[in-house]
């Protein structure tokens, strides 16, 4: 039998496995690795000496050594693993830091010209001048229930307007339930209902916000983009009022040349509802690409508070009335500073970050 | 909606400037997208006769045709096949500009000169066809004008875009209507046929309604002596301008019917109706139509929608064989085939929302759903089927429509009735308009007024919109106004006694960006929704939000971090060679209400009659230091001078517990206030296996991550204390202490002890840290400047003594002891 190959096969297993366990250092894994799996390991040798055996005894044999293998590729894997951890470990422990005895003076920090946001500025400006306007800022999230983001304004379930907004819906609850907000509207509802609960109307607010459509990014669209939303309940509002206070915030953000026009539009939470346009910023009012030679260039959407939704939060149409608009603040933000892609705005590159102080 | 001119003018006289119309079409709401000029381009066009037609040596696709086209023979090289010697056919001279703008030149092919073009119905854009040449009819004369010869008028096709609150104006009989009360002129009605011949319909079909909730009129006209063929020339192109095939008369009239009057309907080949029977019913589990497209589907299953039970309405016959989906689209059983002679036309009214709903489930949009989800005057039936009549028996006279059509009922819509004053009309536009003008313009659109006092408002049947109380006087408010037009509505700004202003969280915010922004931070956005990838780099095992219909994968999960947007925001300007900077995000990152610390409620589901579970929203301010050289320790100082300048400058930065994923594990610190103990945000580095992955080269990157909430709440709390301590004249002794600390405690600790040592400590500043040989592993020292000062007097070497006392006697508290000197 002492010429049958494998006869010492165990004991070479054995003596490979103890040669792994004894590696300490992952420099000296890689440098042994040849002679304990390669091609010059006692495996390969035994593997070549199987030619002389008969072919059932080859395959018998064969299925040995390869067993053998396996556990020897097997130890080195978990060896590699073990070192590579404490190579990371012992990595880390020389880096350590205690961050609380970092002495604030001790520690340079360069000085550097900040840039804000393009959507962060512009949105800055657009509240001051509502704010100037006796509008409060309110914030409102980015997630809502499909009660508040659609049903409490007036779009039940299956209404063809909810196919005025691409609508992304969140796995959670009920199918449809949970959506990402559309636009900055259900925050109207929030702020009446608290407004009720509170007992604290007349309400005159400003909300700007992230929403999201599902409209594949293009060059004046992207997936998430923000908008700023106006809300009036008071006694007396009426729609002159709504065109004034449209008009007003024209001339000031845009200028005193800049003229705003309202014509009817749909909404299902305002009635009536009308979109608005101002003069064409870039033409001024000449007529040119941008708004198709008619010197007018749509911003936004707006109309008195309807009934529906009033009656939806609890309030008396009766004694209140109210207005409502909304309109996109990257969208000001592309015509005031003649962005001709949007997607510019979230490519994040620093030559367009810093243009914006 | 495509809108031809010389179509819209049957019903009303439009004013004879173009730019006028669109302008006031504009003003009443609806609104003119485009202006399609068709018709022109073909003036040069002229009708020729062919006289030869001629193979071109090695050519198979082409030949030389010679044609007369009044002025003696004309050689033309043409590809088409479809005519022979004898023909008449357009011909596009050399300088001839065709609609789409393309220009006819002398062209040599195959070594034969081509002096025009012959064209094709496309070529000209009159017809979709480009199968051959378009034939003229054989009475044509060469040379004359093919404009003359068809009767060609140049047309304008205006594209308009309807609201969804006007069910009424998806037909150019409801545009007609609009600019006829806005210029106060007629409305002429289309003319329509009256049933005649013999028998009663009863006695041959039959129709009933089982679903009258959902079927609120069911129509059944029956049509004899059909002949099946193609719509006389005028009406099809009528058809093509509208943006329509033409398909056959029966069809063509079908869709002439719904264009025009907003009614669609449906012909059926009555021999294939079983019984000449239809009855329209709810569709059973179980049940699949093939509809005309092809499709295969299955009925009455519940679909996504929110709270949609599956509810589908079909129409069948008498043996209960369905022949279609109510409203939206047929199956192929009762199609009109070339062979058919009698027809049962369908014209109904279905509920809107059925028919929204099952559209939506089937994803299944067509003309007719299109109408009926939005509302058809359930008066219009009979009359549609009455045009269908009239317009059918242009191709085929003689048509006979069999006596008393059938017209059962289910549950309709109420008319809705409006009590409006003068009161609620100035209390809704802010102006008062007269009383006649007012009745005027409500007349316009079929209103029904009547003046009792005020006025008592009978909305039209096609007007479903209009609602009933306060809503519907909303609507009919919106109605005044949009056709006494919004442009003339005075305007008139606003004002209220309460100020303007933001909130606490507002302000601070600002704040914080302003510094952000003053310590040379760049202001990024970072995409929401992230990939799993994204999500695991820092949040390995927490439950995903998941986006139920993401554009892509990549953009599929609600991001819990902003940390994997801000290091990419880096790696890609890094590629550029620009990533050297201090980028921040100020944003929202998403909690799932499963492992959020407070679940947000809030109304949902249809009715919001149920409860659903929102993710939490968490804003956070983060930034990720980049610079050459940043790293922790510019971490600390940076998130340090950002939170003291928001008023919070009593801080705990502390290096103990462990790093969250995709943070350095042995630099990272939370930071807590120390009056609240609320953890601020937390500091450190991003983990070095991360770095490897975004950074070109080897370097450290520090983040700051701050939860804006919190430094709200604790710049809020701090804020209550507004009191400043006025600095005494009393000169101060100054002292500086090393002292031997245990690791576990912490710097800001062991200041906190020494400031409240003795009440003569003014301020306690670390300025140096030593470990090294001199110490133990366990240990450093720690040295503070500390400033000693009384409000009474100037202090003494005893005063100054005693404090010292005082001072060692706390750090010996916490385990520190003074370094020896030597
Ligand atoms: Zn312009």
């Amino acid at each position: 039998m002492s010429d049958e190959p494998l006869a010492h096969l165990d004991t070479h297993v054995e003596e490979l496995l103890a040669a792994v366990e004894a590696l300490n250092s992952l420099e000296e894994l890689i440098a042994s690795e040849p002679s304990l799996v390669g091609k010059r390991s006692v495996l390969s040798s035994l593997q070549k000496s199987l030619g002389s055996l008969s072919p059932e005894e080859r395959r018998d044999a064969g299925a040995r050594l390869q067993e053998a293998r396996r556990r020897v590729d097997e130890a080195l894997r978990v060896r590699r693993v073990a070192l590579e951890q404490a190579a990371r470990d012992a990595e880390l422990a020389a880096d350590y830091l205690d961050l609380g005895d970092v002495v604030a003076g001790g520690v340079e920090v360069p000085l550097g010209v900040g840039h804000p946001g393009i959507v962060a500025l512009t949105q800055y400006a657009l509240e001051e001048v509502f704010v100037g306007m006796g509008f409060r800022v309110e914030d409102g999230p980015e997630v809502e229930s499909d009660w508040y983001n659609f049903e409490a304004l007036n779009i039940p379930p299956a209404h063809p307007a909810r196919g005025m907004w691409d609508t992304f819906y969140l796995e959670l609850g009920e199918p449809e339930s949970v959506v990402l907000r559309t636009h900055t509207s259900p925050t109207q509802i929030h702020l009446m209902e608290r407004a009720v609960a509170e007992n604290s109307l007349p309400l005159h607010a400003v909300m700007p916000g992230r929403c999201y459509r599902r409209d594949t990014p293009d060059a004046r669209h992207l997936a998430s983009f923000h908008q700023i939303e106006g809300i009036v309940v008071d006694r007396g509002i009426t729609f002159a009022d709504l065109a004034g206070t449209i008009d007003t915030f024209t001339r000031a953000y845009f200028g005193p040349d800049i003229d705003s026009r309202l014509r009817p539009g749909y909404f299902p939470f305002t009635e009536p509802s009308a979109e608005f346009e101002i003069t064409c910023t870039l033409c001024r009012g000449e007529g040119c690409r941008t708004c198709s030679q008619t010197g007018w260039i749509e911003l936004g959407g707006c109309g008195m508070i309807d009934p529906a939704v009033f009656d939806a939060v609890g309030i008396d149409a009766g004694e209140w009335s109210g207005f409502a608009f909304g309109f996109g603040i990257d969208r000001c933000a592309q015509m005031r500073h003649e962005i001709a892609d949007m997607r510019a705005l979230i490519e994040n590159d620093v030559r367009f970050l810093r243009q914006f102080s | 909606m495509r809108v031809p001119l010389s179509w819209l003018s049957e019903f009303v006289d439009l004013p004879d400037s173009l730019d006028e119309l669109i302008a006031v079409m504009d003003d009443l709401g609806l609104v003119v997208e485009g202006v399609e000029r068709v018709g022109e381009g073909l003036e040069s066009v002229v009708v020729a006769r062919v006289e030869e037609i001629h193979v071109i040596e090695g050519a198979d696709r082409i030949r030389r045709v010679v044609v007369e086209a009044g002025a003696g023979p004309v050689e033309i090289v043409c590809g088409a096949t479809n005519f022979s010697v004898g023909d008449f056919v357009p011909l596009a001279p050399v300088g001839a500009v065709l609609p789409g703008g393309f220009e006819i030149a002398r062209r040599t092919m195959r070594g034969v000169v081509s002096n025009g073009m012959l064209c094709s119905g496309r070529e000209l854009g009159l017809s979709e066809d480009h199968g051959g040449l378009l034939l003229l009819d054989p009475s044509s004369t060469p040379g004359e004008l093919l404009t003359s010869s068809l009767a060609l008028a140049p047309d304008v096709v205006l594209d308009i875009s309807i609201e969804g609150n006007r069910p009424d104006a998806w037909s150019l009989l409801g545009v007609a209507r609009d600019l006829a009360a806005r210029f106060a002129r007629s409305l002429r009605m289309p003319a329509v046929a009256t049933p005649q011949g013999e028998g009663e319909t009863r006695q041959s079909a039959q129709v009933s309604i089982e679903a009258p909730d959902l079927c609120g009129r069911f129509t059944l006209s029956l049509i004899r002596g059909v002949r099946v063929g193609p719509s006389p020339e005028h009406l099809a192109r009528r058809l093509t301008l509208a943006g329509m095939r033409p398909i056959s008369n029966v069809v063509d009239a079908s869709n002439l019917v719904m264009l025009e009057l907003g009614q669609p309907t449906h012909a059926y080949d009555a021999d294939r109706v079983g019984a000449r029977t239809l009855r329209a019913r709810v569709a059973r589990p179980g049940e699949v139509l093939t509809t005309l497209d092809g499709v295969s589907r299955a009925l009455a299953q519940p679909g996504r929608g929110l709270g949609d039970s599956g509810e589908d309405l079909v129409i069948v016959d008498g043996d209960d064989v369905i022949h279609g989906l109510a409203g939206i689209m047929g199956g192929a059983l009762g199609e009109i085939r070339d062979s058919t002679t009698e027809i049962l036309l369908e014209a109904a009214f279905f509920d809107p929302m059925t028919i929204a709903r099952a559209s939506k489930r089937h994803g299944l949009r067509s003309e007719a759903s299109h109408r009926f989800e939005r509302g058809v005057d359930p008066e219009l039936a009979l009359f549609a089927a009455a045009r269908f009549v009239q317009l059918l028996e242009e191709s085929v006279p003689g048509l006979e429509w069999v006596p008393g059509p059938l017209d059962v009922l289910g549950e309709l819509p109420e008319r809705s009735r409006v009590s409006l004053s003068d009161h609620d009309i100035e209390r809704a536009l802010g102006v008062s308009l007269e009383r006649a003008t007012v009745v005027r313009l409500l007349e316009g659109l079929n209103f029904t007024v009547r003046e009792e006092g005020g006025l008592d408002v009978i909305a039209p049947s096609a007007r479903l919109d209009v609602r009933v109380g306060s809503a519907g006087r909303a609507d009919v408010i919106e109605e005044i106004e949009r056709l006494y037009s919004s442009t003339r509505m005075p305007r008139r700004t606003p004002s209220w006694p309460q100020p303007g202003g933001w909130t606490v969280a507002q302000t601070l915010r600002r704040r914080a960006r302003e510094v952000f922004c003053a310590l040379g931070g760049h202001e990024v956005w970072t995409p929401t929704m992230v990939s799993e990838t994204h999500a695991a780099l820092t949040h390995p095992t927490s439950p995903r939000i998941r986006v139920a219909n993401p554009l892509a994968v990549e953009e599929s999960i609600l991001r819990p971090s902003m940390i994997p947007g801000l290091l990419q925001v880096f790696a890609r300007n890094a590629e550029r060679g620009l990533g050297d900077e201090l980028f921040g995000e100020f944003g929202v990152v998403f909690t799932h209400p499963e492992e959020a610390e407070k679940t947000r409620r809030a109304r949902g589901g249809a009715g919001g009659t149920i409860e659903v579970e929102l993710p939490e929203e968490t804003e956070r301010f983060t930034l990720l230091l980049a610079r050459p050289g940043d790293d922790a320790r510019r971490a600390v100082v940076t998130a340090r001078t950002l939170l003291a300048r928001l008023g919070l400058d009593d801080l705990d930065v502390e290096s103990i517990g462990e790093a969250p994923s995709g943070w350095h594990p042995s630099r990272y610190a939370r930071v807590l206030d120390t009056r609240s103990g609320v953890e601020l945000g937390r500091v450190g580095e991003v983990d070095p296996e991360l770095v490897r992955g975004a950074s070109p080269d080897s370097r450290r990157l520090g983040l700051v991550d701050l939860d804006v909430a919190r430094i709200v709440e604790a710049a809020r709390i701090r804020e209550r204390d507004s009191r400043v301590r006025v600095p005494n004249r009393f000169p101060a002794a100054l002292m500086d202490l090393a002292l031997v600390t245990p690791n576990e405690v912490g710097a800001d600790q062991l200041r906190r002890v020494l400031l409240r040592a003795s009440s003569l400590v003014e301020s306690v500043t670390l300025f140096d840290v030593y470990r090294g040989d001199s110490l133990a592993e366990t240990e450093r020292s720690l040295a503070y400047a500390i400033r000693l000062t009384s409000t009474e007097r100037t202090l003494s070497d005893a005063d100054v003594a005693d404090a010292r006392r005082a001072l060692l006697e706390a750090a010996a508290s916490l385990g520190a002891t003074l370094r020896s000197t030597s």
